[in-house]
């Protein structure tokens, strides 16, 4: 295998791994030699996959802006030129570079750049929120499906067909309005609700309201996120029953359970991460569209609320404010993707094999 | 000896063909009855497709029959629960034929050794040490506990399978076809090895097998079964010494001689044509489309198994 400029990283990070687990179990090292010994093969194989590279900065970039993006921010959110400096004529619609705004200024003289690095955390936010209820609620109802078979397959396959027939974005849209008011309610009656949603989101408390749309779209990606999973895994399920180690574990006497989650599971966990990975882009850009549709909340960061409010300002030429929030967007989707895409191949060893060689 | 296994009248029909349609069943295994003692081997025979496996899952209970009964230390298994059925699991268990699909690709080969200790809640003292015994036990050393199970050739696996099924010190054990995956000369090492682990833990074995040879080996009494039944079951030496029924004599005249002198001295017993589809088997004896002594009683009346010598029993009408 040629040497790569990257391979000494790698393997330094693998030893720094091995040197701290051995100081928690010194054991750990004899016990994990081959999974160790994988996971260097993993990283030299994404080593030599640029586009893997690029995917894995961008990904990482997005979760760093999205935890850190309030704090590096030169203003907040919500903070106005116009309203700190008086200079309408100036800060209207200003274009990048104008006066301290890097990025521009919308209609209000709130600064671009600072919108967007808020805005990241709430797309963080909603990806961390959607992603693990929707896949365990497909990845439970997948394995049930597909390991009892029968009655039981029929049952939660014909709801996700229900599912999956009904177009999610409209399902999604019409939830959202529905449930707006109801959470905008519960936020205003309960102050621990409206302390840690501002908290989580990087908002003010006097903000916590405008989220509820934003919450509302959460719950509806919720409802309208499991039923891929579940056709997923029931299909991966149905694939691994057929090993003759799941009728090994059952001569054990091993329950269903364990068995489920004990073999199937570990064993279909490769596809799913991939899976996963290519599927938080897909969040991104749902909850962004979603967003869009439903007007945005203007004082809220949003990033497809931003591409929203700012294509009303075209016309004055204000193309700094469909561009960044849409360049965002795009990086961040991107990213992710690229990233899922390689650790596709680097998952399973007969591509990565010839990643390796290359 | 006291009978360890009592199998009554098994049946196991599996359906076939869509819902809309007249359901039909293949009949696997159709009205089986047979003995295991304590200690012994049983050789089960039988070409592909003749219900031998299913025969062998259905008493492990992997499957629920469609009829009849497995007394197992005198206690149907099929009414067994909770409790009784997992003391059930620990004492009968399996080693399948393919060693590369039946160990978990992303298990150490310690915790596939101690899957069955953590599921049955067992105290070994220190894990460790009782894996390592266990891997001394079927030739395999400590350098290879925290390895996975791709690292392995064949053989080896088939000795993790084994240890595995031993960890939980088992009264009986189905060896489904232990050696058909294997290069020949590691299947002699396999079975050396499973023979004397049956001398020293006093196990109890179902051999299942299509090749004869090794079934002779290994087994004190052979069944032979034909499509779903079995024709024949008697002392080992006795089946193959002086066979009784007309598809054991067959299958016995067929068995490859090294020696081409003694071979072309044999005399060849053939059967035509291919095993009947299981769906629709012929009426009266199952093997009388491929009988060459076939008589007109054997096209309606199905024989019953019948005791033709002392522990020799055989189902067809030229012996009653």
């Amino acid at each position: 295998m040629p040497g790569h400029p990257l391979d000494r990283l790698s393997d330094a990070f693998i030893s720094l791994i091995a040197r701290v687990m051995t100081r928690v179990n010194p054991k750990w090292l004899e016990r994990n030699r081959y999974k160790l010994e994988e996971w260097r093969l993993m990283l030299y194989a994404l080593n030599r996959s640029p586009t893997g590279i690029a995917g894995l900065i961008l990904a990482m970039g997005f979760v760093f802006i999205g935890i850190f993006g309030p704090y590096i921010a030169p203003h907040s959110y919500d903070f106005s030129y116009i309203a700190a400096t008086g200079k309408y004529k100036l800060y209207w619609l200003a274009p990048p570079g104008t006066g301290g705004a890097i990025l521009g200024t919308d209609d209000l003289g709130r600064d671009l750049l600072s919108q967007l690095l808020y805005g990241a955390r709430i797309s963080l936010v909603v990806v961390a929120l959607v992603l693990p209820v929707g896949i365990s609620i497909g990845v439970i109802l997948g394995l049930l499906a597909g390991y009892y078979g029968g009655a039981v397959d029929e049952a939660i396959m014909r709801v996700t067909d229900i599912f999956l027939a009904f177009p999610g974005l409209i399902l999604a849209l019409a939830l959202t309005s529905a449930l707006t008011m109801r959470i905008a309610y519960a936020i205003a009656n309960n102050p621990w609700l409206t302390s840690f949603v501002s908290a989580v989101f990087a908002l003010k408390p006097s903000d916590a309201l405008n989220i509820a749309p934003t919450l509302a779209i959460i719950v509806a990606l919720w409802l309208v996120w499991w039923p891929g999973y579940a056709r997923l895994v029931r299909g991966m399920t149905l694939q691994q029953k057929g090993n003759v180690f799941v009728m090994a574990a059952q001569a054990l006497g091993m329950s269903s359970r364990e068995i489920m989650f004990k073999h199937i599971l570990p064993n279909i966990l490769g596809p799913l991460l991939v899976f996963m990975t290519l599927d938080v882009g897909n969040v991104i850009l749902v909850e962004a569209g979603l967003s869009f549709l439903m007007g945005g909340q203007i004082k809220i960061p949003e990033w497809g609320a931003i591409v929203q409010h700012g294509s009303q300002y075209l016309v004055n030429g204000a193309w700094w404010l469909l561009i960044f929030p849409g360049l965002a967007i795009l990086l961040a989707v991107l990213g992710w993707n690229l990233f899922g895409d390689a650790l596709r191949d680097i998952l399973d060893p007969r591509t990565r094999r010839s990643i390796e060689f290359r | 000896m006291p009978a360890l296994i009592q199998v009554e009248n098994l049946k196991k029909y599996f359906p076939v063909g869509g819902k809309l349609l007249v359901k039909q069943w293949v009949k696997a295994v159709d009205g089986v009855s047979f003995e295991i003692y304590e200690g012994e081997t049983l050789g089960l025979v039988g070409e592909s497709g003749c219900g031998k496996s299913t025969t062998a899952r259905l008493l492990l209970r992997l499957e629920e029959p469609t009829d009849g009964k497995v007394l197992f230390e005198g206690k149907n298994i099929y009414k067994l629960r909770g409790r009784e059925l997992k003391e059930f699991r620990r004492k009968a268990n399996i080693v399948f034929q393919d060693p590369y699909t039946s160990l978990d690709p992303r298990m150490t080969v310690f915790d596939i050794i101690m899957e069955p200790i953590r599921v049955h809640k067992i105290d070994v003292g220190d894990p460790e040490q009782y894996v390592l015994k266990l891997l001394y036990e079927v030739g395999l050393n400590e350098s290879h506990m925290y390895r996975y199970p791709h690292e392995f050739s064949g053989g080896q696996r088939q000795r993790i399978a084994i240890a595995r099924v031993l960890a939980l010190r088992p009264k009986f054990i189905v060896l489904d076809e232990p050696t058909s995956a294997l290069d020949v000369s590691v299947q002699a090492q396999i079975l050396n090895l499973l023979k004397d682990l049956q001398k020293k833990y006093n196990l109890t074995y179902l051999f299942i097998s299509h090749n004869l040879a090794v079934v002779r080996y290994m087994s004190h009494r052979i069944a032979v079964m034909y499509l779903g039944k079995i024709v024949e079951i008697g002392d080992a030496e006795e089946i193959f010494e002086s066979p009784l029924h007309p598809y054991t004599r067959a299958l016995i005249s067929l068995i490859p001689v090294p020696d081409p002198f003694q071979a072309r001295k044999r005399k060849k017993l053939m059967i035509q044509g291919e095993p009947p589809n299981p769906i629709n088997p012929p009426p009266g004896c199952r093997f009388h489309p491929r009988c060459p002594f076939a008589k007109d009683r054997c096209k309606k009346e199905e024989p019953k198994l019948i005791e033709y010598s002392k522990g020799h029993y055989v189902a067809c009408w030229l012996y009653s």
